[in-house]
């Protein structure tokens, strides 16, 4: 099942289960969306479910927002989320917030969504994470799937959550297909928000990443086993909250730790990590964490610029075996 | 007290559209129900600012006195199933929402008695259970979540509006015009009320807008300008809005009025305009004073007014003292509420090691 399948079977199938379910963004019906997600949704589900807006982000942004505060529960896509900086505001003040500053009167059951990082080609402005953006806000959940099981649980999951969550997709995966055990066909199938994944167990060291830099992951995990090297690989899910507990289990265990993220790397999700396991594991570290990051830069657009830019699975190859 | 009285108020100015009526259909009951809240709102308004000065209230503080005619005339025209939206100038919504003065005043002194709880302050004040949905801070950004709220009414099947007011600062924003579009291709029953009170903070409507008809500024949606002084004037434009939104989708209506006092509470409100405008507000237009020589020219006993006027005060002068006496909010309430399901988050305090998991807890029982 391909990464695109799976999200656009969780939408079909909480849309049907759900009738305060409705999806909302630019070219999400007639067109089918930009990068197909909601592919035949339109015609299964009418206008009134599946709605085109204009080119006007913190406008429709903020009617979603809106519509969540009154009690239904919208599915708003960015056609990319570069583009939802022009809405940041009501995702930030708007929609995390309300729920604190309203002493739990209003809550906001909203999901954003769209491809987030470096798609190919698209330059500076078209290629940009913002996980460390959103995860620093309290009051948002942030998820960020891999394969096709994480994105059906994590967007269904997602969906049926009664609070905001920013949800981080990969447009190069989409096309991507990964196998699926019958349980993540099931129309209940949701993975628990907050909980990380271990792809991969390993002894020596651990690798922790998100996105498409799983994929990064196990595949320098199969480089560095050839060399003898035991790799453990995290897949975080979850951004906010982020599941401490197993990356100090893993920790414990290999006691050398190295983030992997297309993310620039001042105050990324990689410091993040790294501070925490100063902070509650200093003791079980043989080495120092090891951050590999997005080079701090804007986005290139020629192609071999812009894999300079990007952490590439030679560039955790090294990471891995400069501390193992 | 309910044989009709009619009255003539000035008429609309409208922006494609037929004007209602400028004869409005009132009764002694319903002035001195008026009277009563406008009333209210004013000496409560005047409490805060006391209560500020004496440094019981920190922070934004902004007051409505001189507007009280527009929310009291839109609450005559709708129901409480008709939804809210405002800016940080809420004090009142609180209250015409069926809060109390006692509530406003402890939220206003960050008191766990507010409404609030002492989490929201004087910008941040909502009434779920009345569809009153804030208190909103960020200038402007309230009108597209008062359409969302339009939209959720529609998408239900439900026969209500949504009251979307901002002020003529905010008309200037772009998210509005982004607001209004889809309110239009979406046919969403908003009401846009623009509440013109002349000045955005310190800038006067002209020297921010390039048309400051603001009942225009619609362009392609419906308009109209009410005399915002005129509680009466309001209430009927407002019940003619109303059925045309439900029937049509969006109208703007831009209500003239005036704040009394400065945008805020560090803002003495006279370095851009004049003491004389002020006070010409104030002898010849205000709202309150309007309402009073209507219900004494149909035979009110001044006698009955003074009974209404020492009731209220008594009834802000208690609220302000019980406030006073309130408790803040105990500590461990800093984390509740930040997420409806915390998914076993564990936030962390000041220091390392300082984890808590927030709870949700609308009852703040504990």
């Amino acid at each position: 099942m391909t990464v695109r399948d799976a999200l656009n079977s969780a939408l079909d199938e909480e849309l049907a289960r759900d009738d305060k379910v409705y999806v909302l963004g630019e070219e999400v019906g007639e067109y089918q969306g930009a990068y197909k997600i909601t592919r035949g949704l339109l015609q299964k589900f009418g206008p009134d479910r599946v709605k085109d807006t204009p080119i006007t982000e913190a406008g429709f942004t903020g009617i979603a927002v809106g519509s969540a505060f009154a009690g239904l529960r919208p599915v708003c896509e960015f056609m990319t989320w570069n583009f939802a900086m022009q809405a940041i505001d009501q995702i930030i003040n708007s929609a995390a917030k309300t729920l604190y500053m309203s002493a739990g009167q209003i809550n906001c059951p909203i999901v954003f969504r769209g491809p987030n990082g470096a798609a190919a080609g698209v330059a500076a402005q078209h290629s940009q994470c913002f996980a460390s953006w959103y995860s620093s806000v309290p009051g948002l959940k942030v998820l960020a799937p891999y394969d096709a099981e994480d994105a059906r649980g994590l967007l269904k999951a997602a969906i049926r959550d009664p609070d905001p969550v920013v949800f981080l997709e990969n447009e190069i995966l989409y096309g991507q297909a990964f196998p699926v055990t019958p349980q993540v066909l099931d129309k209940d199938f949701t993975l628990p928000i907050g909980k990380a994944k271990v792809m991969r167990e390993g002894k020596h060291v651990t690798l922790v990443s998100f996105s498409k830099m799983v994929g990064y992951c196990l595949k320098a995990a199969d480089t560095l086993a050839k060399e003898g090297i035991d790799v453990e690989v995290i897949n975080l899910r979850s951004i906010k909250p982020l599941d401490k507990d197993t990356l100090i289990a893993s920790l414990k265990k290999t006691h050398k730790m190295v983030t992997v993220e297309e993310g620039w790397p001042q105050c990324g999700v990689g410091s993040e990590v790294s501070a925490l396991m100063m902070e509650h594991a200093f003791d079980e570290l043989d080495a120092p964490v090891l951050r590999v990051t997005g080079a701090e830069v804007p986005m290139p657009y020629a192609a071999n610029l812009e894999a300079a830019a990007l952490p590439q699975i030679d560039d955790i190859v090294k990471a891995v075996k400069s501390i193992a | 007290a309910a044989a009709p009285i009619k009255v003539e108020v000035m008429p609309y100015k409208v922006h494609r559209i037929d004007a209602p009526s400028n004869i409005v259909e009132t009764n002694v009951a319903e002035l001195t129900d008026f009277y009563k809240l406008m009333y209210k709102m004013r000496r409560m308004e005047i409490a805060a600012d006391m209560m500020y000065k004496a440094k019981f209230i920190r922070g934004f503080c902004h007051l409505y006195d001189g507007q009280e005619a527009v929310l009291t005339g839109i609450e005559a025209a709708i129901t409480k199933q008709d939804s809210i939206i405002t800016s940080y100038r809420d004090h009142c919504q609180h209250v015409s929402r069926g809060g109390s003065v006692l509530s406003l005043m402890a939220e206003l002194m960050g008191k766990k008695e507010g409404a609030t709880r002492g989490l929201g302050g004087s910008m941040h004040i909502y009434n779920r259970a009345g569809n009153f949905y804030g208190g909103n801070g960020i200038v402007g950004a309230q009108i597209p979540l008062g359409a969302g709220i339009a939209l959720a009414h529609k998408y239900r099947g439900e026969k209500n509006v949504c009251i979307t007011m901002y002020g003529d600062g905010a008309a200037n924003q772009g998210q509005k015009y982004e607001a209004l579009n889809m309110a239009g291709l979406w046919n969403l029953p908003v009401i846009f009320v623009c509440e013109n009170n002349h000045y955005g903070m310190g800038t006067a409507e002209w020297r921010a807008a390039k048309s400051p008809n603001f009942y225009t500024r619609g362009d392609y949606i419906p308009g109209i300008k009410v005399d915002g002084m005129d509680v009466l004037a309001v209430k009927n434009a407002v019940a003619f809005a109303k059925a045309y939104s439900l029937e049509n989708g969006p109208i703007v209506m831009e209500m003239d009025t005036y704040r009394y006092h400065g945008h805020s509470m560090s803002d003495p409100g006279s370095t851009y305009r004049t003491r004389d405008e002020i006070n010409a507000m104030r002898t010849e237009r205000d709202p309150i004073e309007r309402v009073k020589k209507l219900l004494l020219s149909n035979g009110v006993d001044a006698g009955d007014l003074k009974k209404i006027e020492k009731e209220v005060k008594k009834e802000v002068d208690e609220a302000v003292e019980a406030a006073k006496t309130g408790t803040a909010p105990p500590a461990h309430w800093l984390w509740k509420n930040m997420y409806m399901d915390p998914a076993g988050a564990a936030m962390r305090g000041v220091l390392p090691g300082q984890y808590v998991v927030p709870e949700f807890d609308p009852t703040y029982a504990k």
